[in-house]
């Protein structure tokens, strides 16, 4: 599309190296842009690649690398799980609540905190469960065990500082609350009017109608939010690096106990500092498998999205 | 919503029973989710008030043990990392939103958009770890530096950036690029006295957006800036102390008396949440302020 060009008469050399030298530079911006955001995955593989194939001299006197990576990948998931297991019915909870329920002064106080609690940094949100929290559900945590031992999940012994997996779930859930809580709430504003307003003249009740009317136009919505909202969880790093306390290669779906599984978010950046050579090599590695995760679960939860129209 | 205040008449005990039970649910979830939000902005605001003096943002921690000291050195830390971050990622953001909304050929926008899709999803520990290998293939292993986070920050922040200027550029209505067309302007010059000015409230407040988002951000900055007790002031050698991971550290090497490295970390995060806030804040009132009054609404 050059109109002025064709039609008019020819531009003075001036402009038109001005014009191309403006296309360039933003060209150029593109593709720096384009080599930075696809640089993470090479340059990660590239400098990873001796600890993903090293025998010796890995964290941990590890065998291998997957004797090292598999354990934190099962515990960067079950705490994500944990999280989301804890934060999806309360967003949906909260979402409906504030849009059905709630008087609009206390809808509108909860969204103004829920704003400020999205701007948040992760490292006060761990100081917060390490200091504040933990503490607190240690009485819990002994009663749990001393009651409920029976199930596997709170087999115990119990931790005497808090400083567990199900606090650090707990911790995740309260900080991807907010932006959850949001998309709730605009997904479910986009019920058709007309839709909500057919069951209420067929005599539905609050509940009949959310059942009805909202909640099959939301459900997609919902379930893409919360893959988003896993991707974050799973990637995050200062929480459980603060609140869980580690053991080495454990992988246990204990909820209450002294010892936890570490995540690999958490994991690298407690070993990073005080690393060299080949352990510097598969911590890097150990980054690649992570965003290997956090790609492949906002690309699905990215196409969700887009088969069922919604945007997120 | 209103009209849904009362019941319809002649509903069944079970229903109304399950009507009940959804309601009773939905402010126990308002509940759950209010607690733990209001007892995270008391504890920072009450525990924080405590080292709020001025010695906290005039001192550093060289030479301190125990009580005293400051966050100066981290404060002017997390004012230069950022700014270089910012310096890095508004020319490349903004030039490849340009690109993307008008040069873009549609193979090469697909993946960029696609790239800046995912990419808003990166873990900050891998943004981190992802400027370390990059700065090691550069100039070799072992460099800790404040240029070195901001780096792996504008990885953070670029996707922020590209994304709202774009919405911001497409925006722009397309009789405005057309008449400036027709009165026989270039393209860059259609981009840069129509385009931009008319998307600059937007990518303003992207920006901020952006600062907001990686102002506090910890993983990144522990792996390639590291931490240091004193000032320093050159962004290309040294570690750099900043805001985050000063709180980290003041929980993780505390002294014997603990209660002075508590009350240091609560005091630094009350700065920082306040350092964020003020950026969120900045981002609206400026996406206000600068809005051109034929694009309102």
């Amino acid at each position: 599309m050059k109109p002025a060009d064709t039609l008019l008469t020819p531009r003075p050399a001036r402009e038109r190296v001005r014009d191309a030298s403006a296309r360039s530079a933003v060209t150029v911006a593109g593709l720096i842009g384009l080599v930075a955001l696809a640089g993470v995955a090479v340059f990660l593989g590239v400098e990873g690649w001796p600890g993903l194939t090293a025998r010796t001299g890995l964290p941990l006197q590890a065998a291998n690398f997957w004797a090292l990576a598999w354990p934190l990948a099962f515990g960067s998931f079950w705490a994500a799980v944990l999280g989301l297991g804890l934060a999806v019915p309360v967003a949906i909870g909260v979402a409906l609540a504030q849009t059905w329920y709630v008087p609009r002064w206390a809808g509108r106080f909860l969204g103004a905190t829920f704003d400020i609690l999205a701007a948040i940094p992760s490292v006060v949100y761990g100081l917060w469960g390490l200091m504040i929290i933990a503490p607190r559900l240690a009485p819990v945590y002994a009663w749990l065990g001393a009651h409920l031992s029976w199930c596997p999940l709170f087999a115990g012994p119990p931790s005497a500082s808090g400083r567990t997996i199900l606090t650090a779930a707990l911790v995740l859930a309260v900080m991807v609350l907010p932006v959850m809580a949001a998309l709730c709430r605009e997904v479910f504003a986009q019920t058709p009017r007309t839709t909500v307003e057919a069951a209420l003249a067929l005599g539905a009740t609050r509940w009949e109608v959310i059942r009805l009317a909202v909640w099959p136009t939301g459900k997609a919505g919902v379930v893409s939010g919360a893959m988003l909202g896993f991707g974050r969880a799973v990637g995050e790093t200062m929480v459980t690096a603060m609140v869980i306390s580690p053991a080495p290669f454990l992988v246990g779906f204990g909820l209450i106990n002294s010892t936890n599984p570490n995540t690999i978010a958490a994991f690298i950046a407690q070993t990073f500092p005080e690393s060299h050579g080949v352990e510097v090599a598969t911590l890097l590695a150990l980054g690649l498998v992570l965003f290997v995760i956090t790609f492949v679960v906002n690309v699905v939860a990215r196409r969700i999205v887009r088969a069922t129209g919604g945007r997120v | 919503m209103t009209a849904l205040a009362g019941r319809p008449a002649g509903v069944s005990t079970r229903r109304r029973l399950t009507d009940h039970v959804a309601t009773v649910a939905a402010w126990a979830a308002f509940a759950a989710a209010a607690i733990p939000l209001v007892s995270l902005l008391v504890t920072v605001v009450t525990r924080g008030l405590a080292r709020l003096d001025m010695t906290f943002f005039t001192s550093s921690m060289r030479g301190i043990v125990g009580a005293g000291g400051g966050a100066a050195h981290a404060l002017w830390g997390t004012v230069l990392v950022t700014l270089a971050a910012t310096a890095i990622s508004v020319p490349i953001g903004v030039g490849t939103a340009v690109y993307l909304v008008e040069y873009g050929r549609p193979v090469l926008s697909r993946l960029l958009w696609f790239l800046v899709d995912v990419m808003t999803g990166l873990p900050s520990v891998v943004a981190g770890l992802a400027a370390y290998a990059l700065i090691v293939m550069v100039v070799g292993p072992g460099a800790r530096s404040g240029l070195a986070g901001a780096i792996a920050l504008s990885l953070l922040m670029i996707p922020v950036v590209v994304k709202s200027s774009a919405e911001m550029l497409r925006l722009v209505p397309t009789d405005l690029r057309e008449a400036a067309t027709g009165l026989g302007a270039s393209r860059p010059a259609v981009i840069a006295t129509v385009g931009l000015p008319a998307a600059r409230p937007g990518i303003v407040a992207g920006v901020m957006l952006g600062v907001g988002r990686i102002i506090g951000e910890t993983a990144p900055l522990l792996l390639v800036a590291g931490f240091t007790d004193s000032l320093n002031l050159n962004l290309t050698t040294g570690r750099m102390a900043t805001l985050p991971v000063y709180i980290y550290s003041q929980w993780q090497n505390k002294g014997a008396d603990q209660a002075a490295y508590d009350n240091r970390a609560w005091t630094a995060a009350l700065v920082l949440i306040g350092l964020v806030l003020l950026f969120s804040l900045a981002a609206r009132l400026l996406g206000r302020l600068l809005a051109p009054t034929s694009l309102k609404g």
